[in-house]
């Protein structure tokens, strides 16, 4: 490794990194803004400048960018040089002239990295007293706000959503000091990554305008280590509270999963926490007859649990511990996952071939670094949005690494890399029903139905294995498909399999095992993606139970009469008809959710139940990556976790094992000895007890202000901070100032870095690990060294039947998740409901855009807008999944028109 | 016997309601002397505001910190109020006026009051705070070096009067006050007395601009209360001690009472210290021990020999 | 030893000099105009109130007795949604003062705040905003600031260019 000298002293640092990475992985402080540890360096903000020297006796030196400069052994260098220090100050003066006078009313102050620049640089006084250049703002849509005065031209806004996330709607435009960071037109924003400029910007030109509506500062947001619910990926996230209200999601870096990026539905689906339609006291739905007011509700509770005939629905938006407790509550034999039987069979059978199979499951990193992948039947934009962000780094990555050997240039190196780079991109394949966002990177993009994309899928691993059958009867287009990816395959190093429930298909997820499974077997080492459809499905599956569908049967049969049903809408999971017939018949229904929904109607029973920000809990990712998510808030109403409220009701029915249970140590240490595919979860985060010098760690940075004036309007007197009895974090800004353990770091701030670019101050090093590991525990390893169960069964080839259509699941991203569509401003991004046409179809059934197509299912009458489009394959039409106003849930299935 | 229960009865009373009052005097004198006019919204002149105080130090909230040594913290301020009611046994306030005449009264009185560091040092200790230990360890470090030569200076008395009895040294002033041929013993007195009640300029144990409020800086409440009234016990006690071995006790023109003579040259010496504390700046730690050990010391053993030497040859 | 001696017998002669103390309440000092007591919140020449919510008081509070919530009406302009100081933990330090980067908090004389109930210590805006420009007239922050309110458009502000034509290539 080599030595550098910084300014007289000898340090150890790692090889092919820039001077600016290696001084701020050292832990030295040096301003910077183009440079970013995901983008690379351009050298284009002229601030990190250092002093070189060519050798102990040069006392001149010369001024360089230690961005734009290579680690060599033996250099130095000098940060702490008066020419260097006066060249920043400078550089930092040159901004500021026409930076405005706005911190005051900027969103960005507090947190902002050219404040924080500005201090570092010692430039505390203005001296130029000309005019100012503005510029007009746009409209960018409700995510973000524009304020293109505040712009010191680092580049880094269009780097990030053009290279790095693949955006064509924000550019650059005009010249010399005019330049203009904006959209061609005024307008929404498109890319699903929109909301990470705010992140990237490192002054307010972009800001969060979610936030804007309830403004907030850094430092007075009580805020805790979460992970997003949003989807499977189980990104980590930092969600800031004040007043009662989630103010702000920004960002957890994780090295393994999320890195330094979210995606807009994580970012701006929390206000559903904050949302009118909140359950916030516990109610009980009471008959004419009805004696039993003013009795606590939990003893309402403990009458209505019939031993025997009472049932209990989990659900995979709530945390483990809160399934674990319900499922331990009524019995194994009376838990039933409350999940459609289309996600159910998806997901276990993932789940089943990433436990039994050689394949690992890959992680959002580790699918950044594959050199070939292969998406099969899923829109990963819509299903799982980080991974398509993932999947573009490979895309992006793989042709790189393959010119910086010819050029001699480190990756860093940005801008030469690019141009180097040209339009080259790595192998991407796409296999879905109809085109997707990331078909533009596609090597090879092909659109056809689910059963004929298994087809090809298994027809892959044919050319790839000999252990595999011939699929019979594939066409010639189909032939040249699957040879030219099997072709590709072969040669790559580590590929990365893509599939999931978005296909809604079991044979896609099977033939993207086989095809995983026959590189595996040629000793390539192939990682193997699942998505999942929310944020605890995996965790759900591996903990366990009966199937919905049986628990409706057991009602029908008169064989319950309660059901329990946790943080669930069932009419989400089954069929409208089947949900009616269901409720209609149960006795009592006793509902633990956050917000009113159709189940809530039928609830004799409701307890309000804490979302993410109200509770501890684990959630397990597609990858099988146990994560802990702590509570931000303590809500001043009867909410609380779902897995405590279960825990009063088992103390007040006496229940053997859970009555033992308080805390959430209890509970989690309680999982990790019952279940052995949950073994470890108790070492996710440290316990309740954990101090670091005889202190907790705050929830509260200990600038937060207003804490003696919070509440006075209500009463003068300070009531007692809420105590936290569950985690080693406090809900006050009393405790520990240093830096947590990785997995509960409440907030990034280390002295002098305020802005989330404090990050590098947690890292082993820049862009790298955090210090004590990244976060969370894969309890998911590869069966290796086993026996290979290979899929032989080739589903039959779809082929359209008259007068029938194939309805195949559509995911938004904005839209078909439960929660995150009372954001109001995702609630604006939500499609209409909608039928999708082939062009023939529509003009065989008589329809054109626009027209509303009536057919029937199962005797239910339906009516959907149609709009064509000819990626689908004749006789499919794709319908949108889980949007408001929607009520088909089961998909794909043949319906007839 | 009854006659010496109402004398026992009549100095605590007379004792007790005086250290409480000069919580009104001193305040009040103070106020003089820096132009302002003190307590004066309770009572009549303020009078009430002594009631107060009292009400206000019984009803505070009587904390004893966590991580204090709990039942020396208790005994320490207890301390310093029996050491200086016991000194006051032997001092004869008018002939017959006396609570125990002691044919060693002097030395008990020594005794006494070397007894009182305990509490300094005590409280200081129990608290378990810095600058409460701070302040022990200036307090333990004064006393010691003034008691020194306070006992020596007091020699001169007892070489003079031939006698260890208060009764019989006031006696002995009949003719003359032995102020006058103990002038430098009294200066040495008074000074090491100031020192004893760690009254300022000698107030380094509290310092409060340095050490907080030193050794009771934890103390709040009555136990705060014990400490302040033994401190104003502890003035009145050197001012009695001052009247009655160089400035003639009860003696004085017949005019008035024994007893009469003796409170108002007392009152006068209470006074006198009001007054140092209204003047004088208070000396740096290491000052204060040098010019007790290299001044004070010397000056003392000086004055003895001398004394000494004088009585011997006016004997011989 | 001789100037302590001295100076006992100075401090003794104060005995007979005037005494300084006011005797408040029944005879006031009389105070500067400029005293600083407790906060207002003041308003700009236009009108409009100069609070733009940037919560820098309320980092500035060493007893954190300021709190509040910041919005912005539909033209952009930001203002307090609601300003509470909780006057019974005030040590009227006066560091929002200087915080305040809009001059809206000003220290007014007024001290005499004393209530027998402690809840009518905490003072909402409504009690605090007063009409008036206090000690800074004329200023507005927005005429200084770089963003668009309603009736000062970008390049509105003093020392502003009017905004860049970004289709225009002439340098």
């Amino acid at each position: 490794m080599p030595i550098i000298h910084i300014d007289n002293k000898a340090y150890e640092v790692k090889e092919g990194k820039n001077l600016l990475e290696a001084c701020l992985s050292l832990g030295l402080n040096l301003p910077y803004f183009c440079w970013h540890p995901a983008l690379g360096a351009v050298g284009a903000c002229r601030q990190c400048a250092v002093k070189v020297f060519k050798d102990e006796e040069d006392k001149k030196g010369k001024i360089i960018m230690s961005c734009m400069e290579p680690v060599k052994d033996q250099l130095r260098l000098s940060i702490d040089d008066k020419d260097a220090r006066n060249f920043r100050e400078h550089v930092i003066g040159w901004l500021m002239t026409n930076h405005p006078h706005d911190c005051a009313v900027c969103d960005e102050g507090g947190s902002c990295h050219l404040q924080d620049m500005t201090v570092m640089t010692g430039h505390s006084y203005r001296d130029y007293h000309f005019t100012k250049r503005t510029y007009n703002n746009q409209y960018l849509g409700p995510f973000l706000n524009h304020e293109m005065n505040r712009c010191i031209q680092c580049y880094r806004c269009v780097r990030f959503y053009k290279d790095f996330a693949g955006g064509k709607d924000l550019d650059v435009f005009a010249a010399h000091n005019h330049v203009y960071f904006g959209r061609q037109q005024e307008g929404t924003l498109e890319s699903e990554f929109s909301g990470n400029l705010a992140e990237i910007c490192p002054t307010g030109v972009f800001t969060d305008k979610t936030l804007k509506q309830h403004y907030t500062r850094k430092w007075d947001l009580t805020s805790a280590a979460s992970v997003c619910q949003g989807c499977g990926l189980g990104c980590n996230i930092i969600a800031g509270e004040r007043y009662g209200a989630v103010r702000q999601i920004t960002n957890r870096f994780n090295g393994a999963v999320n890195g330094y990026f979210l995606c807009d539905r994580g970012r701006y689906g929390y206000e559903f926490v904050n949302s009118k339609q909140r359950i916030k006291t516990p109610m009980v739905y009471h008959g004419p007859l009805d004696k039993a007011n003013g009795i606590p509700v939990l003893q309402h509770v403990q009458q209505r649990m019939k031993p025997g005939k009472t049932i209990g629905i989990g659900s995979p938006r709530a945390s483990l511990e809160s399934n674990a407790v319900l499922k331990e509550l009524v019995g194994a034999e009376n838990f039933y996952l409350g999940v459609s039987a289309a996600d159910h069979d998806l997901v276990s059978l993932s789940l089943k071939i990433l436990q039994q199979g050689p394949v690992r499951s890959a992680s959002l990193q580790d699918a950044a670094a594959a050199d070939v992948v292969l998406i099969l039947g899923e829109d990963v934009t819509n299903t799982a949005p980080m991974l398509a962000l993932s999947v573009r780094q490979a895309i992006r990555r793989i042709p790189v690494a393959e010119v910086i050997n010819q050029i001699h240039m480190p990756a860093w190196q940005d801008a030469a890399v690019r141009e180097a780079v040209q339009d080259n991109k790595g192998p991407l394949y796409i296999l879905n029903v109809q085109e997707t966002k990331l078909d533009e990177l596609a090597k090879g993009a092909y659109h056809t139905a689910p059963d004929n994309i298994a087809r090809i899928g298994f027809g892959v691993s044919h050319l790839l294995s000999s252990k595999m059958p011939e699929v019979k009867g594939m066409s010639e287009q189909g032939k040249a498909i699957a040879g030219e990816i099997a072709a590709v395959l072969k040669t790559a190093k580590n590929p990365l399999i893509i599939a999931g429930y978005g296909g809604g298909s079991e044979a896609i997820i099977k033939a993207a095992a086989n095809v995983a499974w026959s590189l595996h077997d040629m000793g390539i080492d192939a990682m193997l993606t699942y998505t999942v459809p929310e944020c605890n499905s995996a965790g759900l599956e591996m903990l366990g139970g009966h199937r919905l569908e049986s628990a409706v049967d057991r009602a029908l049969n008169d064989e319950a009469e309660t059901v329990i049903v946790l943080e669930n809408d069932l009419y989400r999971r089954l069929n409208q008809h089947r949900a009616e017939q269901f409720f209609g018949k149960v006795k009592d229904v006793i509902l633990l959710d956050h917000l009113y929904n159709p189940t809530a109607e039928k609830a004799t029973i409701i307890l309000p139940a804490g979302t993410f920000a109200e509770s501890d809990g684990t959630l397990v990712n597609n990858e099988g990556r146990a994560q802990r998510f702590f509570q931000v808030f303590s809500p001043d109403s009867a909410v609380q976790e779902s897995w405590r409220w279960l825990l009063q009701i088992a103390n007040t029915t006496g229940h053997a094992t859970l009555s033992a249970l308080e805390h959430l140590d209890d509970v989690v240490d309680h999982i990790a000895r019952s279940y052995k595919v949950f073994e470890g979860i108790d070492t996710l985060a440290p316990h309740a007890g954990f101090r670091i010098a005889g202190q907790k760690v705050p929830r509260e940075p200990h600038r937060f202000s207003g804490r003696t004036a919070m509440q006075a309007n209500v009463n003068v007197s300070e009531p007692r901070p809420p105590q936290d009895m569950d985690t080693a974090l406090s809900f006050t800004m009393e405790g520990y100032r240093g830096e947590p353990p990785s997995s509960m770091i409440p907030f990034f701030w280390a002295p002098g870095w305020n802005s989330v670019q404090s990050v590098n101050k947690f890292q082993v090093e820049t862009g790298g690990p955090l210090h004590d590991g990244n976060p969370g525990r894969r309890l998911i390893e590869p069966h290796v060294n086993g026996h290979t169960p290979f899929y032989t069964e080739v589903p039959e080839p779809y082929l359209p039947l008259r007068e029938h259509l194939l309805l195949v699941p559509l995911y938004h991203i904005f839209g078909s998740e439960e929660l995150s569509i009372h954001t109001p401003g995702i609630a604006e991004r939500i499609p209409a409901p909608y039928i999708m046409l082939h062009s023939e179809d529509a003009k065989r059934l008589q329809v054109t855009e626009g027209h509303l197509l009536h057919f029937t299912d199962n005797g239910h009458h339906y009516t959907l807008p149609v709009i064509v489009n000819d990626t689908l394959q004749e006789g499919v039409a794709g319908i949108p999944v889980g949007l408001p106003g929607m009520q088909i849930s089961e998909a794909p299935q043949l319906i007839k028109v | 016997m009854i006659n010496f229960w109402w004398i026992i009865g009549g100095v605590l009373f007379a004792l007790l309601n005086t250290a409480a009052g000069l919580i009104w005097v001193e305040r009040r004198m103070l106020a003089l002397w820096q132009d302002r006019y003190g307590p004066n919204r309770a009572g009549p002149f303020g009078l009430l505001v002594v009631l107060a105080d009292t009400i206000k130090l019984f009803f505070k909230e009587d904390w004893i910190p966590p991580f204090a040594d709990k039942v020396v913290f208790v005994f320490a301020p207890g301390v310093v109020m029996l050491s200086v009611l016991m000194s006051f046994v032997v001092i004869p306030f008018a002939p017959g006026i006396i609570v125990a005449d002691l044919n060693i009264g002097l030395l008990f009185f020594l005794a006494m009051s070397s007894l009182g560091v305990y509490s300094v040092v005590l409280g200081g200790w129990a608290s378990n705070n810095k600058y409460a230990l701070l302040g022990a360890m200036r307090g333990a470090s004064q006393m010691i070096s003034y008691e020194v030569f306070m006992g020596l200076a007091l020699m001169g008395v007892v070489v003079l009067s031939g006698s260890f009895n208060l009764g019989e040294i006031v006696e002995a002033q009949r003719k003359v006050w032995f102020v006058i041929p103990q002038f430098i013993g009294f200066l040495i007195f008074l000074v090491a007395g100031v020192a004893e009640t760690h009254r300022l300029p000698f107030d380094i144990p509290e310092a409060e601009s340095e050490l907080v409020a030193g050794f009771h800086s934890e103390y709040s409440g009555m136990k705060f209360g014990m400490f302040f009234i033994g401190e104003y016990l502890g003035v009145t006690l050197i001012s009695g001690m001052l009247v009655t071995l160089y400035f003639g006790g009860w003696l004085g023109p017949a005019f008035l009472p024994p007893v009469l003579w003796f409170v108002i040259k007392t009152f006068a010496f209470i006074m006198l210290f009001i007054l140092f504390r209204a003047s004088m700046p208070r000396p740096r730690y290491d000052q204060l021990m040098e010019y007790g050990w290299k001044v004070l010391f010397p000056l003392s053993i000086l004055n003895l020999m001398v004394t000494a030497a004088i009585k011997l040859w006016l004997n011989s | 030893m001789f100037s302590l001696v001295r100076s006992m017998w100075l401090i003794f002669l104060h005995m007979f000099h005037k005494r300084e103390t006011f005797q408040y309440p029944e005879q006031k000092a009389p105070l500067p105009a400029r005293w600083r007591g407790r906060i207002a919140l003041t308003r700009d020449p236009d009108g409009g109130e100069r609070c733009v919510g940037c919560y820098l008081c309320a980092a500035a509070c060493p007893v954190d007795c300021i709190s509040l919530q910041a919005t912005e009406d539909e033209a952009g302009r930001r203002y307090p949604e609601f300003f509470r100081i909780n006057f019974s933990r005030c040590i009227f330090c006066g560091f929002c003062e200087e915080a305040c980067p809009t001059y809206a908090i000003q220290l007014l004389p007024d001290f005499e705040m004393a209530e027998y109930n402690r809840q009518n210590l905490v003072y909402e805006k409504k009690d605090l905003l007063i009409n008036s420009e206090g000690k800074y007239p004329g200023y507005n922050y927005y005429n200084v600031a770089g963003i668009a309110i309603r009736g000062k458009d970008k390049g509105d502000a003093q020392q502003e260019e009017p905004p860049v034509d970004i289709k225009s290539l002439i340098p």
